[in-house]
């Protein structure tokens, strides 16, 4: 099972970035593999509706989870209508995302945490 | 003779220079079009005699007939139509109701349907004529209130609009077909920088302007050597006063306690008017 966690860069002990739709990178974690894609996110410069295009685009990778800090609205009604669990609120290293979410130490998020524009000019 | 005032900078007196000459000139139509913060009826205390929606028209999707191909969504720049595998997915927020989705799609599977995101309102201050509007929250698009507000401009009346601050859409949308701009400013870096680019876009829209600078007597005179160096007529100077800021902040107009400043806004008006007719 895939999960992608928002990155502020392509190292495993990268902060993970709060911002989801407008983060530079997702890291993106297969734990049948233990493999570790780096996935630069194309629309973290888009003029709108970057939350709904970066979750578009994370639906195409195969993804079964996302971790990240803050998502709003419009990102997570696309993740929650492709059955994407989503993870938000945390912070830390992607490391240490990973290693909550292999230990099953995390909890599914039921509604977005930030309004949107949240993360325009962070 | 439609007349905006508008600023680049926020915060510079837009709202003061509007009201303070709406009821200075007393005969007037005064339209408020910073619609996502409106507040000149502080000052007006205008009689509201009516309101009236103003709505835009969003897509929606026949299911029956969509065969889920993309097309609308590949069209849509804004992302407010999205392809998913689990079916086509509509933004309202995000969509600028531009119709391309609807020329697209190949099997009719798309009809507009209106959707509500704010409101104007009318009304009357003896003889002066008011309209504001209102940006419902939440709403991101604020120019089909603007418009609205401006189909109320009256042929048989002089009209001011006070604008939104900035030069984004809302500016411009309010702008556009002025006789004449007044830049209200003030002698700040923020405001000689943010007074450059409203230059820049009323030349390219080819709208005569000249600049008011309020507060005078703060800051340096680089706006001064700027307008001298362009050309751009400084039209009138209100002195920075600690008075004027008291009335504001208690929306008070200060017509009655500076009868000079309102002299001159009245003479600052027909002057643009004998200069542009």
């Amino acid at each position: 099972m895939k999960v992608a966690i928002s990155s502020t860069g392509t190292e495993i002990d990268s902060e993970v970035d709060q911002r989801f739709g407008r983060c530079n990178y997702f890291l993106i974690f297969d734990d049948k593999t233990n493999n570790l894609e780096v996935f630069p996110n194309p629309s973290a410069s888009t003029s709108n509706g970057s939350g709904i295009e970066t979750a578009k685009n994370l639906t195409k990778k195969g993804i079964k989870a996302i971790i990240c800090g803050n998502i709003g609205p419009n990102a997570f009604q696309v993740l929650d209508a492709e059955g994407i669990d989503i993870v938000n609120g945390f912070k830390g290293t992607v490391r240490e995302a990973i290693k909550n979410f292999k230990e099953g130490n995390y909890s599914k998020a039921s509604s977005p945490n930030v309004r949107t524009h949240s993360g325009i000019m962070r | 003779m439609i007349l905006s005032i508008a600023s680049g900078k926020g915060g510079t007196g837009k709202t003061t220079v509007s009201v303070n000459l709406a009821l200075s000139l007393g005969q007037v139509q005064l339209i408020d079009c910073d619609v996502e913060e409106p507040n000149d009826n502080i000052f007006i205390k205008a009689d509201i005699e009516g309101s009236q929606d103003v709505s835009v028209e969003i897509p929606q999707i026949d299911p029956e007939r969509c065969l889920n191909c993309g097309a609308c969504a590949n069209f849509c720049n804004f992302n407010a139509i999205v392809d998913l595998p689990s079916g086509i997915k509509i933004f309202p927020s995000l969509c600028h109701s531009c119709g391309g989705c609807k020329l697209v799609c190949q099997n009719d599977a798309i009809s507009w349907k209106d959707k509500k995101i704010g409101y104007i309102r009318r009304g009357k201050k003896d003889d002066i004529l008011f309209y504001d509007g209102f940006l419902d929250v939440g709403e991101s698009r604020p120019t089909p209130i603007i418009k609205s507000l401006k189909y109320q401009i009256g042929t048989d009346i002089d009209t001011i609009l006070d604008c939104p601050p900035g030069t984004s859409c809302s500016f411009l949308e309010t702008v556009n077909g002025s006789d004449f701009c007044i830049l209200v400013t003030e002698q700040t870096p923020f405001g000689f920088n943010d007074l450059k680019i409203a230059v820049e876009a009323l030349k390219k829209m080819d709208i005569p302007f000249g600049v008011v600078i309020n507060r005078d007597g703060i800051g340096d005179d680089e706006i001064e050597i700027f307008c001298k160096k362009e050309t751009i007529p400084i039209l009138l100077k209100i002195p920075y006063n600690k008075d004027i800021a008291k009335l504001y902040s208690k929306g008070e107009s200060f017509i009655d306690c500076f009868p000079e400043i309102s002299r001159q806004l009245v003479y600052t008006f027909y002057s643009i008017k004998s200069m542009i007719t």
